[in-house]
C-alpha cells in the first residue's frame, strides 16, 4: 500500500487498484484523518477526456477542487508558424475535435480579416459554412448530451446521442469526404462545392432530426432520476460566469442572452432568422435545456441555408475569385476519390506554364497576409471561440492563439463543484462539456 | 570574405544601398536580404537584390473613426497608453506595463466602457522588437455597449515581467499560467504562477521563437526526434 511518492506528500497514501476495497476501507477507518484528497484521473471514464481532477473530500462534500490539463497539448499552435496560411486549416481543425468546422471558420474569418477580404467572400461559401457550423453545433451538442448519460451512469442517451450524431457524420464524409478532421473550410472560402445530391441528403436529415430531438427530450426532461441529478447542481450564476470569461451554453443558462451570432454577426448570420436559447437555472439541467433548444434552432438556420444553396445560389462560386489567394487546384471526383480535375491537370500540364507556376508556388510557398494582428470570435457549441492571428507580412502565420472555450469554461468548475458532493462534480465537468485536444492545444 | 579561386569573386556589397525615404522619415529596419536564406555563395536565384522590411510600428492619429474615440476618450488615461493603433477595423491599445492593472480596472468599472468578459491573454513574441520582445495581448468585450478592445503591453526579454491582471478579471488565472509557460512571461501578484501545459520540470518556453519545432529529447523509449535543421529547412 505504501509507495515510493509517500515522501512527496503528506499523510497517507493509497492507491486503489480495483479489487482491494476491503482492504483500504479497513487502513482508512484506521486513521485519524477527516480531509481525504482524491486524484481523479487523467485516465478516468468520468473525467470527460484526459483531465485529472484533485479533490479535497470532508465526508461526501468537496472543500477543494483543481483541475489540472495539459496532458493533451499537442503544440498545434506552434506547429502552425512553420505551415503556410492554407495548411493551418488541418492544424486547427483537430483541436476541439468534435467541432472541427468551428475551428476552421473561426481561423479563416481571422486570415480573411488581416488578408481585408472579409467582404469578397462568395456568398455561397459562407451559405455553406453556415450550413456545416450548424449542423457540427448539433453534432457536438449530441455527444456533450450523450457522454453526460453516461457519465451520470445512463447509458441509453449516450446510445441515442452517438446514434443521432452519426447521420451528422455521413453527411459530413459525403460532403467533405472526412467524417472528423475535415479541413473543408479554407481561407477564402470552402475547399470545395457540395457534391451532387448533398443537398438531398440534408433535406431528408432535416426530416429526420426533429424526431430524434423529440426521442431524446422524452427520455430526459421529465426523467425524475435525471432531474434529481441536475437541478440546482453546480450553480453558476451570471455574476461568477462574467468573472470567470465563461460563454457559451452556461451562460445562456444564466439568463444572458449573448449570442455572437446575433450580437457580433459573422457569415451572414444577420440574415437567418432564429432565436437565442436561454434559461434561468444556473444549473446543470438548464444547461441541457439551452442545448436541446440550441439544436432545434440550429435545424432552423440549416434549412434557411440550405434554402439559398439549392436556390438562388446555386452554381456560385464557393472559394474566392481573386487568384493571388483562391486555391487553384479543381478537386473534382475522379474513379479513386476526391482528385484534381482532368480539365485543371490539362490545363496547366498542357496548355499553360503560367498556371503551372501559378499553382506551383500557391500550393508550396502559400499567399501572403499583410502585417499586422486580427481577432476573429464565432460562437461554437462551447463559447466564443477566437482566433488572435498576428502576421509578419510573410507565407506563414507569425502567431496564431486560440481563445478556446472549453479552456476558459474548466476553469469555472471549482465554482460549480466546491461545497457539492462528489457525485456532482461528475455532472459539473459534463455540463461544461470540455473538450480537452481544444482545451490542451 | 575569402572566395576559392576557382570561383567568381562575390563582392561584399551585393545589395546596392537603399535609398533613403523620401521626407526623411525612417525606413523600418531589413528583415531578410535574398531569397531562401542562401548566404555562402553568389546569388544564382535571381532574388539577390531583393530587400524585405519589418513592417513599420504604426500609431494611429485621430480621428479613430467607429466608437473607437469614445472609448479612448472614456478612459482619460494619456499618459497610461504608449500609442493607439487602428488597424483592420480593431482598437489597440499599447499601454505601459506599470499601469496594465489601473487601465484594465477603469476599462472593466467605468460605466461608460463596461468591458466585463475578457477572453484571456495571448502572447506574442517579436525577437526583433529590442527591448519588448515579449507582448501580452487582452482582448477585451463589453457586453453593455457591444464593443470589443484589445489591450498589449509589452516587456524586455531580460526583464519579462508584467503585473497580474487575475485580481481584474479572475479568469486570467489559467490564460496568464499558459503565457508564462509557452513564453516565460513571469505575471508578478499571480496566486500560483506554475506551468499549465508543460510538465512541470519542462525547460524553456516553446512558443519563443528562439525554440525549435522538435528536436527535444523526449521519454518514450529512447526515441529521439531530430532538429528541424537536420530534417529538412524551415528557413
Amino acid at each position: 500500500m505504501s509507495t515510493a511518492y509517500d515522501e512527496a506528500t503528506e499523510g497517507k497514501v493509497y492507491s486503489v487498484n480495483g479489487g482491494d476495497w476491503d482492504q483500504v476501507v479497513a487502513d482508512a477507518r484506521d486513521t485519524e484523518e477527516e480531509r481525504l484528497v482524491v486524484n481523479m484521473g487523467p485516465q478516468h471514464p468520468s473525467t470527460h477526456g484526459v483531465l485529472r481532477l484533485v479533490l479535497t473530500l470532508d465526508g461526501e462534500t468537496v472543500t477543494e477542487a483543481r483541475g489540472v490539463i495539459g496532458y493533451l497539448h499537442t503544440g498545434i499552435e506552434k506547429n502552425m508558424e512553420y505551415r503556410t496560411w492554407t495548411q493551418g486549416t488541418t492544424f486547427v481543425t483537430r483541436m476541439d475535435y468534435l467541432s472541427p468546422i468551428f475551428n476552421e471558420t473561426a481561423y479563416c474569418l481571422g486570415v480573411e480579416k488581416l488578408l481585408g477580404i472579409t467582404d469578397r467572400i462568395p456568398e455561397r461559401a459562407q451559405a455553406i459554412r453556415v450550413m456545416m457550423m450548424e449542423l457540427n453545433r448539433i453534432s457536438s451538442h449530441l455527444v456533450a448530451m450523450g457522454t453526460f448519460g453516461m457519465e451520470l451512469g445512463a447509458t441509453t442517451p449516450f446510445l441515442f446521442g452517438y446514434r443521432d450524431r452519426e447521420l451528422i457524420m455521413d453527411l459530413f464524409e459525403y460532403i467533405t469526404g472526412l467524417r472528423m478532421n475535415h479541413a473543408y473550410v479554407r481561407p477564402g472560402g470552402v475547399s470545395v462545392d457540395l457534391p451532387a445530391g448533398a443537398v438531398d441528403k440534408v433535406g431528408e436529415f432535416l426530416k429526420e432530426m426533429p424526431k430524434r430531438i423529440k426521442d431524446i427530450r422524452k427520455l430526459l426532461d421529465a426523467n425524475p432520476v435525471y432531474l434529481r441529478r441536475t437541478k440546482d447542481v453546480a450553480y453558476l450564476d451570471l455574476t461568477g460566469c462574467m468573472a470567470l470569461g465563461v460563454t457559451g451554453p452556461i451562460l445562456r443558462a444564466a439568463g444572458l442572452p449573448w449570442d455572437l451570432r446575433k450580437s457580433q454577426p459573422y457569415c451572414g448570420y444577420e440574415t437567418y432568422e432564429f432565436d437565442v436559447a436561454t434559461e434561468r437555472g444556473c444549473d446543470v439541467y438548464s444547461r441541457y435545456l439551452v442545448r436541446m433548444k440550441e439544436m432545434e434552432e440550429s435545424l432552423k438556420i440549416i434549412e434557411q441555408a440550405l434554402d439559398r444553396i439549392a436556390g438562388p445560389l446555386k452554381g456560385d462560386p464557393v472559394m474566392i475569385e481573386d487568384k493571388k489567394i483562391g486555391w487553384p487546384a479543381q478537386l473534382a471526383l475522379g474513379p479513386d476519390g476526391f482528385g484534381n480535375s482532368p480539365d485543371h491537370i490539362a490545363h496547366i500540364m498542357g496548355t499553360s506554364m503560367e498556371a503551372l507556376i501559378h499553382h506551383f508556388k500557391l500550393v508550396t510557398e502559400g499567399f501572403r497576409v499583410p502585417a499586422g494582428q486580427a481577432y476573429a470570435s464565432i460562437e461554437s457549441p462551447k463559447g466564443e471561440l477566437g482566433a488572435h492571428v498576428v502576421s509578419d507580412g510573410g507565407t506563414r502565420p507569425f502567431r496564431v492563439h486560440f481563445r478556446e472555450p472549453s479552456f476558459c469554461n474548466l476553469q469555472a468548475f471549482p465554482a460549480m463543484a466546491e461545497g457539492g458532493q462528489v457525485a456532482d462534480v461528475i455532472a459539473a465537468v459534463a455540463s461544461i462539456d470540455p473538450v480537452m485536444g481544444g482545451v490542451d492545444r | 570574405m575569402t572566395s576559392p579561386d576557382n570561383l567568381p569573386e562575390v563582392p561584399d556589397a551585393q545589395v546596392p544601398e537603399v535609398p533613403a525615404a523620401p521626407g526623411g522619415q525612417q525606413e523600418p529596419p531589413i528583415a531578410r536580404r535574398g531569397m531562401f536564406g542562401a548566404q555562402d555563395s553568389g546569388d544564382t536565384s535571381g532574388y539577390g537584390g531583393l530587400v524585405v522590411r519589418r513592417a513599420p510600428q504604426v500609431s494611429t492619429p485621430r480621428p479613430y473613426g467607429s466608437y473607437f474615440d469614445e472609448v479612448v476618450d472614456a478612459l482619460a488615461l494619456d499618459d497610461a497608453i504608449e500609442r493607439v493603433v487602428v488597424d483592420r477595423g480593431e482598437l489597440t491599445l499599447h499601454v505601459k506595463r506599470e499601469r496594465l492593472v489601473e487601465v484594465c480596472q477603469k476599462l472593466r468599472d467605468d460605466p461608460a466602457l463596461r468591458f466585463e468578459l475578457s477572453l484571456g491573454v495571448s502572447g506574442v513574441h517579436y525577437p526583433h522588437l529590442t527591448g519588448e520582445e515579449l507582448h501580452a495581448v487582452y482582448h477585451l468585450c463589453s457586453i453593455t455597449h457591444n464593443r470589443r478592445v484589445r489591450v498589449e503591453v509589452s516587456c524586455p526579454d531580460a526583464d519579462p515581467h508584467i503585473p497580474s491582471t487575475v485580481g481584474v478579471y479572475p479568469g486570467h488565472d489559467w490564460h496568464e499560467r499558459e503565457t508564462y509557460d509557452f513564453f516565460g512571461i513571469i505575471f508578478d501578484g499571480h496566486p500560483a504562477l506554475t506551468r499549465i501545459m508543460m510538465p512541470d520540470d519542462w525547460e524553456g518556453h516553446p512558443q519563443r521563437k528562439d525554440y525549435p519545432l522538435g528536436g527535444i529529447p523526449v521519454e518514450y523509449r529512447g526515441a529521439t526526434i531530430p532538429s528541424p535543421d537536420h530534417r529538412r529547412s524551415y528557413s
